[in-house]
């Protein structure tokens, strides 16, 4: 009985190399700096539409050539081609062969970086040496594992003139709503022009203070044409958006109605002693893309 | 839209208002986190007389806040949009002490910037961040002037043309940024 078992399992195992994993990274570090995804085009035209103010517009018809330029030209779309995050959904059926990994992605990262001309931006050590380690490596890989016999990757270079401008914060878990609401609001005021608005704000709210950051991650690559699926976190993300575009700070802090694109937020659930809410800025060359091997 | 050619004097940058749209040309020089750093233990060191003893002169000059990415083959440059100036606050009063004409960023300077942009009439420039290939397209020539250890943050001069800004703080304490700025 066991035997027989066994060859099944064996049977519905489908093996990948890793030198195809590789290829696959090295393409979307590529592709995702020279072209944004479809649903963040589509948000900056529409919130183009709505600016009112001159120097707003100005910014806007500045951005949308420079992403035209970008695509025609092969040249990135910013300067900062970012840090590599990775997120790799892994089906269970799934054999890597090969080699391991975390060598696969970042042998990725090296390629891609170095065939697209993009900017290698990594320091080794982050307090003392800073020493840049040449080849935009490594990744920040986070893998999860999922049913079926695919795998999933999502390169996210994450620019950190936004990145810089995130926060985190364990609220009272009778703050609720509106403490959730003061909060990120309060993290987009305070980074006013630093992160390129128009800004796309992930918030991941529940979990631990781990779990709530990957979570605000999470929610930055999330389709902007998609609301959470609850309701209610639904309503609340529409809200959050409506009092950050009252700041005023508009395209590139130079004031205007529109701050943020979309406000994301993921949710988990929580202690009942706390409410972690993480808020991870993205600036509006929100970039990342997916294959499915 | 006004029209300005580098090197910027006092005169012209006297003439400017926050919220101007400004397209530049003539020689810049980029610089961002180390070089700053390096600029001004430079001067730090050397005491009243730096100039010779620093890469360039910085007198009338502008630096633009840029880490551009690798040239492709045959190409000039790649993209070179701006980043967050606030990093540079802490060195910049002592770089326009020293004459620096102008500078070129993205965001907020802090009040100690301010203050010595109005003292030392220089002004401080707004690139549109992330317009990084569409800025590399005004950039006709790029020369490695210092610190080519840095890779992307080394010293490099540009030669521009119509380089597009926004006056952001002017030599009379108006601001783009916060509350004394009503936009247009």
């Amino acid at each position: 009985m066991r035997v027989i078992l066994a060859i099944r399992i064996k049977d519905k195992v489908i093996s990948i190399k890793v030198k195809t994993i590789t290829e696959a990274v090295a393409d979307l570090c590529v592709k995702s700096n020279y072209e944004l995804p479809k649903d963040v085009i589509g948000k900056i035209k529409e919130a183009k539409a709505k600016e009112k103010s001159e120097l707003g517009n100005y910014c806007f018809d500045q951005i949308l050539r420079n992403l035209r330029i970008a695509k025609m030209k092969k040249v990135p779309i910013c300067q900062d081609t970012g840090m590599v995050v990775v997120f790799v959904e892994i089906g269970q059926d799934v054999h890597i062969t090969g080699g391991t990994l975390s060598d696969a992605i970042n042998e990725g990262v090296r390629i891609g970086y170095e065939r697209g001309y993009l900017r290698k931006s990594i320091v080794d050590d982050p307090i003392f040496s800073r020493k840049n380690t040449g080849d935009n490596t490594p990744a920040v890989i986070h893998t999860s594992i999922t049913s079926g016999s695919k795998i999933n990757i999502t390169v996210v270079p994450k620019g950190f003139g936004s990145e810089n401008m995130s926060g985190l914060t364990v609220l009272k878990p009778t703050d609720g709503a509106e403490g959730v609401k003061k909060f990120v609001v309060d993290t987009v005021k305070q980074a006013g022009a630093n992160p390129c608005p128009p800004i796309i704000v992930g918030v991941g709210i529940g979990g631990t203070i781990e779990k709530a950051a990957m979570l605000s991650k999470q929610a930055l690559i999330r389709s902007l044409n998609k609301s959470n699926v609850d309701a209610k976190m639904a309503g609340l993300e529409k809200q959050i958006l409506i009092e950050i575009n009252k700041l005023n700070i508009g395209p590139q802090g130079f004031g205007g109605s529109i701050t943020a694109l979309s406000v994301n937020i993921e949710t988990y659930p929580t202690h009942i002693a706390g409410l972690p809410v993480a808020v991870n800025i993205g600036c509006y060359v929100s970039r990342h893309a997916s294959v499915i091997l | 839209m006004k029209k300005l050619n580098t090197p910027l004097t006092k005169e012209i940058r006297c003439s400017l208002r926050a919220g101007d749209r400004v397209f530049i040309s003539g020689i810049i020089y980029t610089a961002r986190d180390m070089a700053h750093k390096r600029l001004v233990e430079t001067i730090k060191k050397e005491g009243k007389l730096p100039l010779g003893r620093l890469p360039f002169d910085l007198h009338n000059q502008i630096i633009y806040y840029t880490g551009p990415t690798p040239a492709r083959k045959g190409k000039i440059i790649g993209s070179c949009g701006p980043t967050t100036s606030l990093r540079m606050d802490k060195y910049t009063p002592i770089l326009l002490r020293a004459g620096l004409g102008g500078t070129i960023g993205k965001g907020q300077r802090s009040e100690d910037v301010v203050k010595a942009l109005q003292k030392y009439k220089s002004v401080y420039f707004a690139a549109v961040g992330g317009a990084g290939a569409l800025l590399s397209t005004k950039v006709k020539k790029a020369k490695l002037v210092a610190y080519e250890d840095l890779g992307c943050e080394a010293i490099r001069q540009l030669e521009v043309i119509d380089f597009p800004v926004i006056v952001a703080v002017d030599t009379y304490g108006g601001n783009i940024y916060g509350r004394n700025f009503k936009y247009r």
